[in-house]
C-alpha cells in the first residue's frame, strides 16, 4: 500500500514496514500498534528519568506522566499517519510526538507544587540565574541593577511578567506556557524580544560595547 | 569567561532564530541527520541558532537524539 503520495522506494525499509503494517487491517495492523506503543512508554519512561533533576514531579507520578504520554502520542501518531512525509525515519517521526508530550506534561505538572510561585520576583537571585561568580557579584551589582531598571521601566506588562517568571525566578518556559494558556514559541519570542530590547538600553547607556566594539560613554 | 561576557552571550540575540515552532517542525529530520552525522547545522541555521539559545527546545532535542540512537 503506498502511502499519501510516497513511494516505498522513497522510504527505508524500516518506515516502509511500519507505514505497511500500521496501514493494514485486522491482526497486522493491532500488532502494530501494540509494538508502536511498547517503544513508546519505553522512550517515554527513559524521557522522564532524564529529566527528574529538573522537574518536581517524581515517583510513580512520573511514571504516569510517562504513560499519559506515550498514550497521546499514540493517539496524535495514527491521526497523523497521513501527514509523514518520509523526510525523516518513520521512528524518529514517531518518537518526536511522545518526547514532545513529555516536555508539555512536565510544564503541566510543574504547577502541583511549583517550588517557586508566578510573580514571585526574586531578583536576588538573578546573579545565580545568569552564572554569575558569587565573589564577583560586587563588580556586576550596578549592571544588573540597570538590567532591573530596564525591566521595571522599559519593557511592558507582559513582557516584564514573562521575563521575571523565566529569567528571574526561573520557571520552566513549558510551565509558564501551560499556565498562561500560551504557547511555546510565543513566550519564547517575548524572551527574544524582552533580551533584544535590554541589550539596546544597556548599549545605549555605557554598560554593554554596542555591535562595532564600541562603549557609548 | 567574565560575568559581563556571561551577560552579554544572555542578551544577544540572532536574527536567524528560528524560533520554537519552526525548529520543532523540523525536529525529527534535524535528529536524524545529527545521528547520521550529516551537517544538521548547515542545512537548517536557523534551528542549530535556535536550540543554541532555547534550553526547552535544546531538551527535546537531546531527548529525541538520545531516544534514536540508544533506541
Amino acid at each position: 500500500m503506498e502511502h499519501a503520495g510516497l513511494r516505498a522506494k522513497d522510504l527505508d525499509e524500516d518506515s516502509s514496514a511500519w507505514l505497511r503494517r500500521l496501514e493494514a487491517s485486522g491482526g497486522e495492523r493491532q500488532a502494530a500498534e501494540r509494538e508502536l506503543h511498547a517503544r513508546l512508554v519505553r522512550i517515554a519512561l527513559a524521557e522522564v528519568r532524564r529529566r527528574s533533576a529538573s522537574t518536581p514531579v517524581a515517583g510513580p507520578e512520573l511514571d504516569d506522566v510517562a504513560h499519559q504520554a506515550a498514550g497521546d502520542a499514540m493517539l496524535a501518531i495514527l491521526a497523523k499517519l497521513g501527514d509523514f512525509r518520509g523526510e525523516s525515519r518513520f521512528i524518529t517521526w514517531a518518537y518526536r510526538f511522545v518526547i514532545l508530550e513529555v516536555s508539555s506534561k512536565l510544564g503541566r505538572h510543574y504547577w502541583r507544587d511549583p517550588p517557586v510561585a508566578l510573580d514571585a520576583g526574586q531578583w536576588e537571585r538573578l546573579p545565580d540565574r545568569l552564572g554569575i561568580d558569587p565573589e564577583q557579584q560586587a563588580e556586576s551589582a550596578g549592571i544588573l541593577a540597570e538590567v532591573r531598571r530596564v525591566v521595571e521601566d522599559d519593557l511592558t506588562a507582559h513582557q516584564r511578567r514573562v521575563f521575571v517568571a523565566i529569567v528571574v525566578d526561573g520557571i520552566p518556559l513549558n510551565a509558564l506556557a501551560a499556565e498562561l494558556d500560551l504557547g511555546r514559541n510565543a513566550i519564547y519570542k517575548v524572551i527574544f524580544d524582552a533580551r533584544r530590547k535590554i541589550r539596546r538600553a544597556l548599549v545605549a547607556n555605557g554598560y554593554l560595547e554596542d555591535d562595532a566594539g564600541v562603549t557609548q560613554r | 569567561m567574565t560575568n559581563l561576557d556571561r551577560l552579554e552571550r544572555f542578551l544577544r540575540t540572532d536574527p536567524r532564530d528560528v524560533g520554537c515552532d519552526e525548529a520543532m517542525a523540523v525536529l525529527h529530520i534535524y535528529v536524524d541527520l545529527v545521528a547520521a552525522g550529516q551537517d544538521a547545522g548547515g542545512r537548517y541555521p536557523g534551528v542549530a541558532v535556535h536550540l543554541q539559545a532555547c534550553g526547552p527546545c535544546k531538551e527535546d532535542f537531546a531527548g529525541l537524539l538520545r531516544a534514536v540512537t540508544e533506541d
